[in-house]
């Protein structure tokens, strides 16, 4: 963990002091709840409320209320599946791959983006359990001892999405909560009410800062670190092999792991780009989530972007490539069929817009860079939308061909997972420290002794 | 201060990082037992304390070594020896299909097993009790200041000397800090017991609601109480009122063999003949369909004797002289055609079913009105 900081430019900016840095970031924490929050609050429960109804519909009337029907069986709900498991993917990707690579400018943004890690793929795993139709059946997708000796089939790229989603999920909060103990401890010393006092307490489980568990604490966030990398790059492999295992022309690709994986952290930081973007200015936050974490992050969405655009035009290749008619016919539909619409929306979105981030001055402009990932977040749902409904809505006999039209409850439900998530973005602003304390203060100025342990 | 206080140790703090690791340097170099206190990990600690490297990465390696292990012999088990089934032409032991669950199944024993293994074994948590929370000492570290404190339990602490100890490397605000012993209580207190009855309650109740009650309302029920129409019901849906449907007419099952005589009322001159020889398993079928189809009239012996008490006209008896000379053909042609109320059968017997119970009633026939001889053949065992 010796590293030279010496030379870095500072991460956090201004100059702040290690005391001043913590009352920036936790002071946010003891603010009375105000009018912002609760308009806020009451938005992303209405939205919320919305999916509720059309969730709780679908179950009293059945799964017929939504548009899914042959030869579209796989609709909405895989797509939103998909979106929301590739959102979670940044998460992972800022706390575990950047602290691997050293980049300590993720301090400022890594808890964020963690929170934003759990709460999507929360909403990622409504989708594939009310898709079942039965969701409260779901546990007989694990593996459990019955009477019929019946066990669930290894060999299903299905069963495989169940346990990475589940793996994932659990290691996630996991590793957020191990990132928060040294933090609830800060709250627990600065803290004046009783009440919170016995919650920070609780959840700190009576950290005391002590470097006898620093120091394995920081071997234990390591090695979650590298635990962690592989893992998010299995989950979103798992989940194209839903797909690429399959033998349908659209699907049936070897370019969909890491084609999904960079899709999924193009999505997944453009979304937590946009939440961070309002933070920063409501939280005050401008010297931590500094315009250079902005920049840095429009970076990574310009080379995922770009990445994403060379398997759309790899796709095409291999489709003509292969000499392969259905596969042909396939892409040719998809990008001039009934969905054409989508399929140019999907690019212009996710390919030609991100392109302007070649320029510095649109990289650290916040207006322009807020309307690109909006863009791309749009882009990214699409994409999803093309990959499975343009290869099913046309399949080998033309008698069964037809045009998938999502409903009114498909759109309610997914409204309501944009619901749940922003909720819980909101109560985790407003309650736990966005920021990690402990980090930020380690990357501060003058934070690390200057001879790293060679002074006398 | 009070007499049942115990020292904990002494404390200092410093106000840099520079500061913090010199005076960790000479600590330990005289002291054992102290702990150095900082609000991040502050890097060359580990040197400057002295302190061995970590031991957890042990935790992780044997427990992902554990889940592997576990996942691959599970599968291994359950898809090739305890139900052994070829899915996609794959092997039983299908490894490559089975490495994304072992990988998943590392990992999350690995991370599990580290943090669990870090909190519990190593860092003795949850300690909310320790002497050190709630004090000034605490609040100072958890902010921006950098503490040492040098422990009672270490052999050479002696209060006097270890303050005088801080005050020469520089420290400020030394403190001494002490500790109560306390009893630890006993896990069985009656608040504990109380808890773990209303767990068990509500645990073992809630699983006999869901089970048992919830999984039986609307619209859990709904794929088992289904709109459908039950075998032998009315139906309101059809304009003949009956639930089953006749096959649409023109419909030829596979095994159908045309009947020449098909729709005549009377008897035909040369009914035709049984192909079936009277085997036992062709008796067997005959009883068999004979029970099903023709016995809720006939009686189970053919007697007329119907089951149906009265809600069908009883139908003649099969031992009537009528029946008993006519030929196996004349019995054929009424199953096959019907006869005054009785319907026709042919749509839910084959012929080869007909003919089979044409046989058993030949067999009924000769029991119900046997001969000397085939007493005697009873008797003897040697019936044909």
């Amino acid at each position: 963990m010796n590293i030279d900081y010496a030379n870095e430019a500072p991460v956090v900016e201004g100059r702040l002091s290690i005391s001043e840095i913590e009352e920036l970031i936790a002071s946010p924490i003891d603010w009375k709840v105000d009018r912002n929050f609760k308009i806020a609050l009451s938005i992303t429960l209405t939205f919320l409320l919305i999916g509720a109804v059309c969730l709780g519909l679908s179950f009293y009337w059945g799964i017929g209320l939504w548009g899914n029907n042959q030869p579209v069986g796989w609709a909405v709900p895989i797509v939103n599946f998909v979106f929301w498991v590739g959102i979670g993917h940044a998460g992972t990707l800022i706390s575990a791959i950047l602290f691997l690579l050293r980049q300590k400018w993720r301090t400022g943004i890594a808890r964020f983006a963690e929170a934003m890690t759990i709460f999507a793929i929360m909403c990622a795993g409504i989708f594939p359990l009310i898709h079942t139709g039965r969701p409260w059946l779901a546990g007989y997708l694990f593996p459990y001892p019955n009477q019929h000796s019946l066990w669930i089939n290894f060999t299903s790229p299905l069963v495989w999405d169940v346990f990475a989603v589940s793996t994932y999920f659990t290691v996630s909060l996991v590793f957020w909560y191990i990132g928060l103990i040294p933090d609830f401890a800060t709250l627990r010393d600065r803290t004046f009410s009783k009440v919170k006092k016995t919650i920070y307490s609780i959840f700190s489980l009576g950290w005391r800062h002590s470097h006898r568990n620093w120091q394995h604490y920081e071997k234990a966030y390591t090695l979650l670190a590298g635990f962690a990398t592989p893992l998010v790059l299995s989950v979103h492999t798992i989940v194209s092999f839903d797909f690429a295992v399959s033998i349908l022309p659209g699907w049936h690709t070897t370019i969909f792991p890491p084609y999904f994986v960079a899709g999924a952290i193009f999505s997944g930081f453009a979304m937590v780009e946009t939440v961070l973007i309002f933070v920063r200015k409501i939280f005050h936050l401008e010297q931590i989530i500094t315009l250079n974490h902005i920049e840095k992050m429009n970076k990574i969405i310009l080379l995922t972007g770009t990445m994403v655009g060379y398997a759309y035009g790899m796709e095409f290749f291999i489709a003509w490539y292969s000499g392969n008619p259905a596969e042909q016919f396939v892409f040719l539909n998809r990008a001039f069929g009934p969905y054409t619409w989508a399929y140019w929306i999907m690019v212009s979105c996710n390919v030609i817009f991100p392109q302007l981030f070649w320029f510095k001055k649109i990289r650290r402009t916040i207006p322009i860079s807020f309307i690109i990932i909006i863009l791309v977040n749009v882009g990214m749902w699409f994409e999803r939308f093309v990959i499975v409904v343009t290869s099913l809505h046309r399949d080998f006999l033309p008698s069964s061909w037809g045009y998938y039209k999502p409903t009114l409850y498909d759109m309610g439900i997914l409204l309501g997972s944009f619901g749940l998530f922003f909720t819980l973005v909101v109560l985790f602003t407003k309650f736990m420290p966005v920021v990690s304390i402990s980090e930020v203060k380690a990357v501060a100025e003058g934070a690390q002794p200057s001879h790293h342990g060679d002074s006398n | 201060m009070d007499k049942e206080m115990k020292i904990y140790g002494v404390t200092g703090l410093f106000n840099t990082p520079d500061e913090i690791i010199k005076a960790a340097k000479e600590t330990s170099s005289t002291y054992k037992k102290f702990d150095v206190n900082t609000p991040y990990p502050v890097h060359g600690m580990d040197d400057a304390m002295k302190l061995k490297p970590s031991k957890l990465g042990f935790i992780t390696l044997g427990f992902g070594l554990t889940g592997a292990a576990f996942a691959l012999l599970f599968m291994y088990w359950s898809m090739s020896i305890n139900y052994p089934m070829i899915i996609g032409g794959k092997p039983f032991f299908a490894l490559p299909a089975f490495i994304p669950i072992t990988f998943e199944l590392t990992v999350l024993f690995a991370t599990l097993a580290t943090i669990i293994g870090m909190l519990t074994f190593f860092f003795n948590f949850p300690f909310n009790k320790h002497p050190l929370h709630d004090t000034e000492y605490m609040k100072s570290t958890s902010n921006d200041k950098y503490g040492i404190c040098i422990e009672s339990e270490d052999e050479k602490f002696n209060e006097s000397e270890v303050i005088k100890f801080l005050k020469n490397l520089g420290a400020n605000k030394i403190e001494t800090i002490y500790y109560k012993e306390e009893i630890i209580p006993t896990v069985f207190t009656t608040k504990f017991i109380t808890f773990l009855i209303i767990v068990f309650i509500l645990v073992s109740g809630g699983t006999y609601y869901t089970l048992n009650k919830l999984l039986y309302i609307v619209p859990f029920n709904w794929m088992a109480e289904q709109d459908r129409v039950n075998v032998q019901s009315a139906s309101t849906f059809f304009k003949d009122g009956f639930g089953m449907r006749m096959p649409v007419k023109g419909t030829v099952s596979r095994e159908l063999i045309p009947y020449v005589y098909a729709g005549q009322m009377q008897q035909p001159e040369n009914p035709i003949v049984n192909p079936l020889p009277s085997t036992k398993e062709v008796l067997e079928l005959g009883k068999k369909k004979y029970n099903t189809f023709c016995s809720p009239c006939h009686g189970n012996f053919g007697d007329g004797d119907s089951r149906l008490r009265g809600q069908f006209p009883n139908p003649p008896s099969l031992h009537s002289t009528k029946v008993r000379e006519w030929k196996d053909g004349n019995i054929y042609h009424v199953i096959t055609n019907g006869q005054n109320v009785m319907p026709s059968y042919a749509s839910q017997l084959s012929s080869d079913e007909r003919w089979a119970i044409i046989n058993y009633i030949r067999a009924l026939q000769r029991a119900k009105n046997a001969s000397e001889t085939d007493i005697q053949l009873v008797q003897k065992g040697t019936t044909k």
